[in-house]
């Protein structure tokens, strides 16, 4: 019972920092000085269209009640109007997440099915070469540019030997798994870096626990060893890793849309960005806070169901 | 009663461990940095050409052709010279970018970590919504609003960059302020500001300095990702980014266009993390 | 029924040397150790920390740490050399055959896995039962060691039981595939003294009820009087004396015993001064030339600082490594 109240306890939490979030968004137009329609409006700022602009969003009224106003409309599931589209954005954002949260999902695969066994490997060999090795390759991975990658995966990979396809989303679940493998590798690799460095230092705290010794003083044979005794405990702090980087992998989501022109909601952004759609941008920084917010609940009740010794807040 | 009126500005935390000249990983991250920078900075002497005139008469040369050393882009810039140079834009902006969330972050982390109860909860309410959304997301709207260009780079990381200072620094203070020395501060009654900047602040800004390095490493790749996008750097002002979206088109036949200034960002990246690593081993007390 | 019953000894130490490469050289903390276990005996090893007993321990099994390594000498155990064998069959010995237990339980057990899973898991591995008839076992195990309401508390975490209860699951696992040896490294010392009587006594019960060998490594000289028969003490890698523990302990043959038993406290003699032994112990990367307690031993002679002495047998179960080892007997005499 304990643990269930430490969930409660976590959400509640949240719900300040989901408040933040709106604030923040909502905020973000008002940060320059001077009108707010100049700025969205950029380059097509008028005098008429910002007054059409200032009327239809009633940008002239007080801040609180602006705000309070865009509270009124999101819990109401409106999102505003896309300015570009001509179209509800929450219309706009509920086609185009499915393909998002895939693209999430399967580089987070990815990006485990290859942190852990190189981390695994680096841990059980400590200061030898594969060690070095797998400290060394993931500070390449550190500095690359995930686009970057992503546009030579797709030259290379995709392209020239034609083994996937280049862009889109694929259709039925074996066409996004063949059509959403590159994208999601190009995720990963710039995910990796940090999930294999901390996976093997928490790896290499366990693995020196006397509770290794007392195992292996019981006879416990090598592949029983590493997983019941040391992966059970060296994974709960990479949840916790995982969850910290989450913000990460979901900006990485972002750029790599763009370059494998992907139907999810940081193409969508990005095209916003360039259309001067500010609502859409708005809304997907919401929906994007939103998710981080989200997947943070889920490592942190990840963590609790992982860990015994975790109690009421400590 | 002898006054504290000389008490040691700092207690070093850190080990004397070794002389920093002979940590492998330091010494490798620092020359391959000095390398980097050295070939940038000294761009005028490394190359004849200009990186920004154009010479349509040689457009898309490849490695070597016409006297390019890497060949030229589509409008006839010689790639060297605009990798040359967009190094020295990239690493300015990526170091600079880095400095103001430092310090801002280091000051608001120390007040939040010092003062503890309402400064403390408010800064950290703050640092929980911040932290909220994607680094880049955040990035990538604020430049929306602020409008493409350096400038706006500057405000945008720094808007959003100083939380892991603060909250390293947060982190290091509450536990620091516990220790000895700073009671006996408090009790010689030293004002807060130079408690917090002459005494503690010494001891634990090792801790954000090794994470500045990583810092640079991500703000060089935000830099680079924004110009790819056309919201960074602006031309005619060579940049890595700018010259990965310039050749994309172009991979299969000149492919150098676009994955050598990509590889420059790699090994840029290695330099500093090698750096950051090998600084962090040294400052870590008590490792052998 | 218990009792040494064979002549043979179980296990068998022979000259054993660990040696750790270091920064500042190679130090052997075990320097050519010999001991032998007869069956269903309990067996104390004591010593100041540093002086090489836990690592003797921890190299019959070889659970030595990564830097320490054999160089020479054997361990033998039912006919085989434990140095010399291959992981895999060492596992099969480890738990089985020989079993250990360790001085921290808290981080001697696996924090995420059950108790009770911890407990069956030899048997699953080594009897090879089902998961049920081990869990079975567990239960049995647990009710024997002591602990309350096992059926419930098998699926508790290690985290929930108390210092003393985690030593008695301790106590249990290594029970739990009826070895016939079980090594003891300094289980009672992070207990608290109450706790501790209890552990030992219930340790001594078991074993005399199963005929289980027991190899109890400690600094504690009472805990190896309240449990142990035979004792040999340990002093800068190599044992200086060895015999039953009412020779050793009421007339000793070297100066560090006596020493040791001078500086612990009494019960039968309260009011009596300690006298804590004089200096540190030897730094093992140069140990003083000749007998290696000379420099801290109030009898040391001439040919002690030059000569060092071997560990000699007196009769069948004395042995000391002392040449002047009369002056003790006289200091004994002083004393009564």
């Amino acid at each position: 019972m304990g643990r269930m109240s430490f969930v409660f306890r976590r959400l509640a939490l949240l719900v300040p920092t989901a408040v933040g979030v709106t604030i923040i968004t909502f905020f973000m137009v008002h940060l320059i000085p001077g009108n707010p329609a100049v700025t969205i409006l950029g380059e097509h700022a008028t005098p008429a269209t910002v007054a059409a602009l200032d009327r239809q969003w009633g940008l002239s009224q007080p801040l609180a009640e602006q705000y309070w106003r865009f509270i009124d409309r999101l819990v109401h599931g409106n999102l505003g109007q896309s300015l570009y589209y001509g179209v509800a954005v929450s219309g706009l954002i509920t086609s185009r997440l499915p393909t998002t949260l895939w693209l999430l999902c399967y580089s987070a695969v990815i990006a485990v099915l290859i942190s852990v066994p190189v981390a695994t490997l680096a841990a059980s060999r400590k200061d030898a070469v594969r060690d070095h090795v797998a400290r060394v390759v993931p500070m390449l991975g550190l500095g690359m540019p995930a686009f970057w990658f992503g546009l030579l995966l797709q030259t290379w990979l995709g392209t020239k030997l034609r083994l996937f396809p280049v862009t889109g989303y694929g259709l039925g679940f074996t066409g996004h798994l063949q059509s959403m493998f590159l994208p999601s590798l190009t995720v990963a690799v710039a995910l990796c870096p940090v999930l294999i460095r901390s996976l093997r230092a928490s790896m290499l705290g366990v693995l020196g626990a006397e509770f290794v010794t007392t195992a292996q003083a019981k006879g416990v044979p090598a592949p029983r060893l590493l997983v019941r005794h040391v992966l059970r405990n060296a994974v709960i702090p990479a949840v916790t890793v995982l969850g910290i980087n989450v913000g990460y992998l979901i900006g990485g989501t972002l750029i790599v849309e763009q370059v494998f022109s992907l139907p999810g909601i940081g193409s969508l952004m990005i095209g916003a960005i360039f259309e001067r759609d500010f609502p859409v941008i708005q809304s997907v920084a919401l929906v994007y806070g939103v998710l981080v917010v989200l997947v943070n609940l889920l490592t942190d009740v990840a963590y609790v169901a992982l860990d015994p010794r975790v109690r009421f807040d400590a | 009663m002898s006054t504290l009126s000389v008490a040691p500005a700092a207690t070093p935390v850190r080990s004397r461990r070794g002389r920093w000249y002979r940590q492998p990983t330091l010494m490798a991250g620092l020359a391959l940095l000095a390398v980097i920078a050295g070939m940038c900075f000294a761009a005028p002497l490394l190359t004849s050409f200009n990186p920004d005139t154009q010479n349509l008469q040689e457009p898309l040369a490849s490695i070597g052709q016409y006297g390019h050393l890497l060949g030229t882009d589509q409008e006839g810039r010689d790639t060297w010279a605009r990798l040359l140079f967009g190094g020295q834009v990239d690493l300015r902006v990526a170091l600079l970018a880095v400095i103001f969330p430092f310090i801002i972050g280091t000051i608001l982390g120390s007040l939040a970590g010092y003062f503890g109860s309402w400064v403390d909860a408010v800064i950290m309410r703050v640092i929980d919504i911040v932290v909220a959304f994607p680094f880049f997301v955040l990035v990538i709207a604020l430049v929306f609003v602020l409008g493409s260009g350096e400038k706006s780079i500057y405000i945008a990381i720094t808007a959003v960059g100083w939380v892991s200072y603060a909250r390293i620094t947060r982190g290091e203070i509450t536990v620091a302020k516990r220790q000895e020395y700073v009671l006996a501060a408090q009790s010689g009654g030293l004002s807060s500001p130079r408690i917090i900047g002459r005494h503690l602040l010494p001891n634990v800004i090792t801790q954000s300095i090794v994470y500045a390095m990583s810092d640079i490493v991500q703000n060089i790749v935000a830099i680079v990702t924004l110009s790819y996008l056309g919201l960074g750097i602006q031309p005619p002002t060579p940049d890595w980014g700018t010259m990965i979206a310039n050749g994309q088109n172009f991979l299969t036949t000149q492919w150098q266009l676009t994955t050598i200034p990509g590889l420059a960002v790699v090994i840029t990246g290695l330099a500093l993390s090698l750096t950051g690593d090998g600084l962090a081993d040294l400052l870590r007390p008590g490792s052998s | 029924m218990s009792g040494p019953a064979s002549g043979r000894a179980q296990l068998e130490v022979s000259d054993l040397r660990v040696q750790i490469a270091g920064r500042h050289g190679v130090v052997h903390p075990v320097d050519g150790v010999s001991l032998e276990i007869a069956p269903g005996e309990a067996t104390g090893l004591v010593g100041e920390s540093g002086s090489g007993k836990s690592m003797t321990l921890r190299s019959i099994l070889g659970l030595l740490p990564p830097e320490a390594t054999v160089t020479s000498g054997k361990v033998v155990f039912d006919d085989t050399d434990l140095t010399r064998l291959p992981r895999s069959r060492l596992n099969k010995v480890r738990g089985a055959k020989i079993a250990m237990i360790f001085q921290e339980p808290m981080s001697a057990l696996n924090p995420v896995m059950r108790v009770g899973n911890q407990i069956a898991e030899g048997p699953l591995i080594h009897l090879g039962m089902s998961r049920a008839q081990a869990a079975r076992r567990a239960i049995e195990l647990m009710q024997r060691v002591g602990i309350p309401d096992p059926e419930r508390r098998f699926r508790a975490f290690p985290h929930e039981f108390s210092g003393g209860m985690r030593q008695r699951v301790m106590i249990a696992m290594a029970l739990s595939c009826d070895p016939e040896l079980i090594l003891c490294d300094e289980p009672t010392t992070a207990l608290d003294v109450t706790i501790q009587d209890q552990i030992l006594r219930l340790l001594a019960r078991l074993c005399r009820e199963s005929g289980t060998s027991l190899m109890f490594v400690t600094h504690d000289l009472p805990v190896v009087a309240q449990v142990c028969h035979q004792v040999a003490v340990m002093y800068a890698g190599r044992i200086v004396e060895r015999g039953t523990v009412s020779q050793v302990f009421s007339r000793p043959l070297h100066p560090y015993t006596l020493g040791l038993l001078r500086s612990a406290p009494d019960v039968d003699r309260p009011g009596q001064s300690l006298v804590p032994i004089g200096g540190s112990p030897p730094s093992l990367a140069s140990p003083p030339a000749g007998c290696r307690f000379h420099p801290r031993c109030k009898f040391a002679e001439e040919d002690c600082k030059v000569s060092d002495p071997p560990l000699r047998l007196l009769d069948a179960s004395r042995a000391t490594a002392c040449l002047h080892y009369e002056r003790c007997l006289d200091e004994i005499g002083a004393d009564t």
